[in-house]
């Protein structure tokens, strides 16, 4: 399946910001046997004085621009077209979940996909009692020799009957403890709620974040920029089976529909755009996110 | 002195061998003590206090948020040790040195330690201090570590133990200078006939070391600092002097092109070389801890273009780990093929079950606590165990307790420590001690800093825990047989005398300057105001004239009625507070003057009654204070500092002066206004030599409004601002009148052709207004 996808972020200050730096970490990946990145491109307006690409620890590109003039407002467009494919199954691979400590262990590996970064809490997903309750109770009630596969899709199962998904109960900085508290959220609640749950049960999950195809009701059409950007999480489920898609919100493994961007231990290794200003007044941002299929 | 000496039994002493014999290195001071009445033995030590005292010497608890600090308990007694066994003590730490450099970039490199299975990968993986941006990041310099410190201690067979690596930030040495120049006022003959190695050469061998790391030779050299709220910010801004090293806050610099840059009143200057005295973590918000505001926005990405150097690399706390220290004496011989000369404690990380079981059998002689902190056990304030102790796991057992965490524990050896004598009422007492010992990467290698910081345990409890709470500080003196080469910070270079240049001044210290001056400035004109009140209580003065002063002092937040006004000690305070920040920029007598007014003012604010005795004591306050004034402007270089404060220091005095004269010049005001106006003035001598007895509303004006030769007149300030701003101009390239130098010029013009006839009360008004509108255009212009 191609994707062609377009992603407009915008900012506006209402006092002009005196100089700024920022980090976009937007484009899509290129996953062997998984994900092709055909061309990107990344306008940034006003001009910015300067501009880099590096790619962080765990291989996200990342675009790093300054400011250094007064500016009143910041733009960002992104123009992609991806390739997305069905990857390898990985039925039967997985392992037990009586296995993952000692197999995490057993890891010497300190490169980006280790699942060693992503069992200790992180950042946006702190240890919480009340998560780990929640997350070995839906495990009782799993056979004692279950699979990572089945914990990761009970979990899921659980928090799509548990919480339910609203667009304006949080905001991008609203604590995981206070969405699971009144059990509401967006994608990134979900997928920081469902990390916690499987770190909880020790399995290692980190979050992705990317674009996923929505299809109109039927005889509807399509909204330009109606979509935001979406995200899910990662589990490792063992050396054999290593990382799987899941998401949350949607309550499916990842797939066709899904286009990756980056990935990290949670929202703050991942966001989109991150950015330190010298800014006096309040600040407004709006974004916009066309995923058109160009081939079924 | 001696002979009454109890070593404590079982217990290894410095000054006192096994079999009770006094230690090499000892006799002389001993034999000086001995030789001292309890008078002079109290008189010489309060010497250091003193010292210590005058030289502003603080550290902050943890957790005080005000900026003022305690006293430093300094013990006078220094720790003796020969430097045949200090150089063996040397080459331990020089060895350990060499093997963490090689550790840390392993960790940020190849990574061979934890693919090889040498190191957990957990142990690394989970560790906050291991920095994911940094990973792959080679230092410019070609190395991660240039300054070091290790604490060590001496345990019961005698050898030297290292308890902690402190790798990261490690502060202290400026603590370690201060009280070498202490101890040497205690014992000033002794001091200099005792042979004990000098100090300057290790810190100039440093400096020099500094210098190598640059590229650009414009480029400056700073030491980083979180700022004024962290406990050993007095050291950073002492050393900092003493080294010629900018001491740069976060928010001082910025980065442009790759390029790091201190904002200085006269434009961005380059800096290649930071000095760290602040944690790794907080360094960058844009790529370390989002939530950090003292970071500097792109350091992170100006390391990785190779043009900063850091002291130490960003990250290398992760060799500060206490469970590292469980895997160190093996990877000493994978990665050298040699022993640690130094053993470190004895420690097992509890993720692997036989060091499990062996933490849990052992327990009663452990201590237990957080494998990946950078503290030993008991100084966290995370749940730990001493010698089978449970401390703060909410009521759980020991054992249930090693069992859930596991992996996240760490067991050491309970060690300890050897005793020093510290002299308590009237004699000798052993009391345990540990010394934190410098090392410092010069181009000829690691160079070890000969003597270090004492920390003294307050009770006699010999066990490294005695270490928690507080105790003392003490001098550590290597000694020689021989004579020892007296250096100096002096350069011995042959090279022709060169006028350093004095650095660039940070905008955020000029802006410090600048409301220094205006609030000492207030402050004086708040004095003189409330003297001035009172002193007419007790006269019956007219109302109306009462209520002028009252009016006056309340636009300055302050309430005349009281004998010592809380909006003076506000103002007061607010100048310390601006004077703090630019310590290691401000002489030590200046700083013990300013902090001296506020102590008296502090002790008056207890006693002081309205009327007749507040009047008095504002005499006193004001003598102080002009004596800080004096110190200045006797003493502080003409550099950019200087104007700042100067400016300041001119535009209060020529506000307050507009405001005082608007209220006392006008037609409706009350009787005694122009003498009071004279008296505030400080004019009372001259305006009766000039004009014998009558005070008219023109003789006031004239003096203290147009004449250009009266240091309290309006004029007179304004054209002392524009002197400072045509300083400040030649100092800058490119000169364009900014507008402030616009707004300046053309304000003291203004009064320039005023007569004391066009400057009636409305016009005094409007140049009120247009004086402090200058500040806000001098922060437009240089200070931000």
């Amino acid at each position: 399946m191609i994707y062609d996808v377009a992603l407009n972020i915008r900012y506006d200050y209402t006092g002009a910001a005196a100089g700024g730096r920022h980090l976009l970490r937007i484009t899509p990946l290129d996953v062997p046997k998984r994900q092709r990145l055909i061309a990107a491109l990344i306008d940034i307006h006003p001009q910015p004085s300067e501009r880099r690409n590096w790619i962080d620890f765990f291989g996200n590109p990342t675009v790093e621009f300054a400011f250094r003039d007064a500016h009143d407002h910041v733009g960002v467009a992104l123009k992609a077209r991806i390739e997305r494919l069905e990857g390898e199954t990985q039925q039967g691979l997985f392992s037990n979940l009586g296995d993952m400590k000692s197999l995490i262990e057993q890891s010497r590996d300190l490169g980006p996909f280790s699942p060693l970064h992503f069992t200790a809490p992180s950042a946006r997903v702190p240890a919480l009692p009340e998560i780990a309750d929640y997350a070995a109770q839906v495990r009782q009630g799993l056979p004692d020799r279950v699979s990572c596969e089945q914990v990761v899709a009970a979990i899921g199962d659980a928090l799509h009957r548990d919480i339910r998904f609203d667009a304006k109960a949080t905001t991008v900085d609203t604590p995981m403890a206070e969405a699971f508290e009144k059990r509401h959220g967006v994608c990134q609640d979900m997928s920081h709620i469902m990390i916690a749950a499987l770190r909880s049960l020790g399995i290692p999950a980190g979050y992705v974040s990317g674009f996923l195809r929505t299809i109109p009701p039927a005889g509807k059409p399509r909204l330009e920029g109606a979509d935001a950007m979406h995200a899910w999480i990662c589990a490792w489920c063992g050396p054999d089976a290593g990382w799987m898609d899941f998401d949350p919100t949607n309550n499916c493994f990842a797939g066709l529909d899904h286009i990756e961007v980056a990935r990290g231990r949670d929202y703050t290794d991942v966001s989109p755009v991150k950015g330190i200003l010298r800014v006096a007044g309040r600040q407004t941002s709006r974004q916009a996110v066309d995923v058109i299929p160009v081939t079924g | 002195m001696f002979d009454n000496y109890r070593p404590l039994q079982g217990v290894p002493d410095e000054l006192c061998d096994a079999s009770g014999r006094m230690r090499p290195g000892w006799a002389g001071l001993i034999n000086h003590l001995s030789r001292l009445g309890p008078d002079e033995i109290t008189h010489d030590f309060a010497r250091g206090d003193q010292y210590l005292t005058d030289a502003g010497v603080f550290f902050r608890s943890y957790g005080d948020t005000t900026l003022s600090g305690r006293d430093w308990p300094f013990s006078p007694v220094p720790i003796i040790l020969p430097d045949g066994e200090w150089s063996s003590i040397a080459a331990g730490l020089i060895q350990r040195a060499e093997l963490l450099e090689q550790v840390v970039a392993d960790l940020y490199g190849p990574n061979t330690l934890v693919s090889g299975g040498h190191l957990p990968a957990a142990l690394i993986a989970q560790n906050p201090e291991w920095l994911r941006p940094m990973v792959g990041v080679k230092p410019h310099s070609g190395h991660f570590l240039h300054f070091v410190a290790f604490e060590i201690g001496r345990g019961p067979d005698g050898r030297w133990w290292v308890l902690s690596d402190r790798t990261d930030a490690p502060s202290g040495a400026g603590f370690a200078l201060e009280n070498r120049v202490a101890a040497a006022r205690v014992f000033p003959e002794l001091f200099r006939k005792t042979n004990v190695h000098r100090l300057a050469g290790f810190f100039r061998a440093f400096r020099e070391g500094l210098d190598h790391l640059r590229r650009d030779p414009a480029a400056r050299i700073g030491i980083l600092t979180p700022g004024p709220l962290t406990d050993t910010y007095y050291e950073q801004a002492y050393i900092a002097r003493y080294l010629g090293l900018n001491l740069l806050a976060g928010e001082d610099m910025t980065v442009q092109d790759g390029r790091l840059q201190i904002r200085t009143v006269q434009g961005l200057v380059p800096v290649e070389v930071l000095w760290r005295r602040m944690d790794s973590g907080w360094t960058d918000p844009l790529e370390l801890a989002s939530q950090s505001q003292i970071g500097t926005p792109g350091l992170v990405s100006a390391i990785r273009q190779g043009q900063v150097t850091m002291v130490n690399a960003l990250g290398a706390g992760v060799l500060e780990t206490q469970a590292l220290m469980a895997f160190l004496p093996k990877i000493s011989k994978f990665l050298t093929g040699e022993r640690l000369a130094l053993p470190n404690v004895a420690t097992w990380w509890c993720g692997q079950d036989a060091e499990l079981a062996h933490v849990r059998a052992n327990a009663n002689r452990m201590m237990i606590g957080p494998a990946l902190s950078n503290r030993m056990p008991f100084e966290t304030s995370a749940a730990h165990a001493v010698a089978g102790q449970m401390r703060g796991a909410d009521g759980q057992s020991l054992d249930n307790w090693l069992t859930a965490n596991a992996a996240q524990l760490v067991g050491q050896e309970l060690v300890t420590l050897s005793t020093t004598p510290v002299f308590d009422n009237g004699e000798l007492v052993p009391r345990p001690m540990t010394i934190r010992v410098f090392l410092a990467r010069t181009p000829s290698g690691w160079q070890v800093m000969p003597g270090g910081f004492g920390r003294i345990g307050a009770g006699q409890d010999a066990t490294a825990i005695a270490m928690r709470s507080g105790g003392s500080v003490a001098d550590v003196w290597v000694v020689s047989d021989k004579p020892v080469d007296p250096v100096s910070m002096l350069s011995s270079s042959d090279a022709p005398f060169q006028r350093a240049q004095s650095g660039p001044l940070p905008s955020r210290a000029a802006d410090n300057f600048f409301w220094l001056g205006r609030y000492v400035e207030r402050s004086e004109g708040i004095l003189r105001l409330v003297r001035a009140y009172h002193s007419r209580l007790d006269e019956a003065a007219t109302e109306p004239l009462l209520a002028l002063i009252r009016d006056l002092l309340a636009t300055m937040g302050t309430d005349a009625a009281q004998a010592l006004p809380n909006g003076l000690q506000a103002t007061l305070t607010s100048a310390v507070n601006s004077a703090s920040q630019i310590r290691d920029r401000f002489s030590v007598d200046g700083w013990a003057a300013l902090k001296d007014v506020e102590k008296s003012m502090n002790r008056i604010a207890l006693t002081a009654r309205p009327g007749t005795d507040a009047a008095l004591v504002m005499s006193v306050l004001l003598r102080k204070i002009a004596g800080f004034s004096g110190l200045v402007h006797e003493n502080m270089y003409r550099a950019a500092g200087w104007q700042f404060l100067t400016i300041g220091r001119s535009l209060e005095r020529a506000a307050m002066m507009a405001e005082l004269l608007a209220a006392a010049t006008g037609s409706d005001a009350p009787e005694g206004a122009l003498d009071l106006a004279i008296e505030i003035g400080d004019s009372i001598m001259i305006h009766r030599q000039r004009y014998a007895v009558t005070t008219t509303r023109s003789t006031v004006v004239d003096m203290l409004a147009l004449d250009p030769q009266n240091p309290r007149s309006i004029r007179f300030h304004l054209m002392s601002i524009r002197h400072r701003v045509e300083d400040l101009a030649i100092a800058r390239p490119h000169a364009q009148l900014s507008d402030f130098e616009r707004q300046v010029l053309e304000l003291d013009t203004r009064v320039a052709v005023h007569s004391v006839e066009t400057l009636d009360t409305g016009a005094l008004t409007a140049l009120r207004g247009d004086i402090l509108a200058l500040s806000t255009a001098l922060h437009d212009a240089h200070l931000h």
